[in-house]
């Protein structure tokens, strides 16, 4: 193992870490923000928007990422839509994920018991605010886990991007392998920096989970 | 109202109308019928349990009177105003959630809101329906949980109540709206038996004070206590209803006479 090799390009590697934490949160934002616009059109009142939300789940979580992402990116200008590589890597894998967060986020409101919601217009509250008062903050607890689950499966699959020519940590991975011929070395080094993020990811929602634990 | 206006002037008429009328109600889930046509009606001030085996349709009974199931045919009326009014959509949630604030419901299974404490759980109605000043509602509250003998756990979260506490602060959750009527939903089947009592000393306090109050329950010893009127359903429909002295001693109907020996005999 060429240990001199790996300290000299490291701090590339560091980098390039940088930009992977940057399109995870960049898409976890975008991810949530999906989800919970896909639960709200899964769990409301109106027809055609239960039927958009079960296709956008069905199809986001029935087709690979890694096709999501290149029809967004090399079939997009066919279309009229341009994106750099990092846009649509952020847009690609957040649209993804957030399919996921929708069945994340809706199953967490369906595990709050329907009791919860009888006593709360059994006193006169409308539906909007058991649905804000009582039902949402118990759900919000029961969210953390799954969508900590979800925001570590979306760094790990960030590295898909890498196929874009987004230069974070895999690509620069194999970039360093094209001029060292060192695999093992260059991918050992992504390796443990997408440990030190995905562990950094876990405490943040073990601590949300503590903060948040019922009593 | 026209309402009013075709009602005999006695005494403004308010004072003879019931507090809860049923109107032939039917109700069925899928194929099968679980209320047959009930008709049913509690005067201001007056206590009725219902009993009857499970599935009798006594619970359907009692949530459809809240709206929590709705009605396919028949009339709910509280106080004059018709619970299941024939208004559709927006409309219909405002008339809903207005007649609600004036019904307390008390649930087998408490429903206590677990991420708020006790004081929260009793004033978080008021504070949002009522438009009052936090220092009203908590002061309200503070008596209504002393009524129950909870003050000194206004501050716990329900989970370190016991299931007796529990329901004693569903109570007061529920008076702390002011309501006109409440109702019992099998509050104390839920309890281990030790703790019905403290719930039931609750209840029977408010029946004192002559609060309107439509109670099922599978407990006939506190039915025959409290109650003015007992009603037995079976099958969904009401098969003998009177006062709980002749019902439990001198019941008519056979179905009754089985049921009670069974109960009585458990």
């Amino acid at each position: 193992m060429d240990l001199d090799l790996m300290i000299k390009v490291t701090p590339f590697f560091v980098e390039a870490a940088w930009v992977t934490v940057q399109i995870s949160v960049l898409s976890l934002v975008l991810g949530l923000a999906m989800g919970a616009l896909g639960a709200w059109a899964r769990l409301g009142r109106s027809r055609p928007l239960r039927v958009l939300g079960g296709a956008y789940v069905s199809l986001f979580r029935g087709t690979p990422c890694l096709i999501q992402l290149f029809v967004l990116y090399f079939g997009g200008p066919q279309v009229g839509i341009n994106l750099d590589p990092f846009t649509a890597g952020v847009i690609g894998l957040g649209v993804n994920i957030g399919a996921y967060m929708t069945e994340s986020i809706r199953g967490a409101i369906l595990a709050v018991e329907r009791g919860q919601t009888e006593a709360a217009r059994s006193l006169g509250l409308s539906r909007g605010q058991a649905m804000r008062r009582i039902v949402l903050p118990q759900a919000a607890r029961l969210m953390i886990r799954p969508l900590g689950v979800n925001s570590v499966a979306l760094i790990k699959g960030s590295a898909l991007v890498s196929t874009i020519s987004v230069v974070e940590l895999t690509y620069t991975a194999q970039r360093f392998i094209g001029s060292t011929y060192k695999p093992f070395e260059m991918f050992a080094i992504a390796a443990v920096l997408y440990m030190a993020i995905i562990y950094g990811a876990i405490r943040c929602v073990q601590w949300l989970d503590a903060r948040h634990a019922i009593d | 109202m026209s309402d009013t206006m075709t009602r005999p002037a006695t005494g403004g008429g308010k004072a003879t109308r019931p507090m809860i009328e049923v109107k032939d109600a039917h109700k069925s889930f899928g194929a099968i019928e679980v209320l047959k046509g009930i008709d049913l009606s509690v005067e201001r001030g007056q206590i009725v349990a219902i009993i009857g085996p499970s599935g009798s349709g006594k619970s359907t009974l009692l949530r459809s009177i809240n709206h929590l199931e709705s009605l396919d045919r028949g009339e709910i009326w509280l106080d004059g105003v018709q619970v299941n009014a024939p208004l559709t959509g927006k409309a219909f949630e405002r008339h809903i959630n207005a007649v609600r604030q004036r019904m307390g419901m008390v649930f087998q299974h408490f429903n206590l809101f677990p991420h708020l404490t006790v004081m929260e759980n009793v004033t978080l109605a008021p504070r949002l329906l009522q438009g009052l000043s936090g220092e009203a509602v908590r002061a309200r509250a503070e008596k209504l949980l002393d009524k129950v003998g909870l003050a000194d756990k206004a501050e716990a979260y329900p989970s370190r109540l016991s299931g007796g506490q529990k329901q004693r602060v569903a109570i007061a959750r529920a008076l702390a709206m002011e309501p006109k009527v409440m109702l019992f939903d099998e509050a104390t089947s839920a309890l281990d038996p030790e703790l019905v009592d403290e719930v039931n000393l609750v209840m029977k306090q408010l029946a004192q004070e002559h609060m309107t109050m439509l109670i099922v329950t599978h407990e006939m010893r506190f039915a025959g206590e409290v109650a003015d009127r007992v009603l037995f359903m079976d099958g969904g429909v009401v098969v003998e209803e009177g006062p709980p002295d002749r019902i439990f001693t001198a019941p008519k109907a056979e179905r009754t006479r089985a049921f009670l020996r069974k109960y009585l005999r458990d």
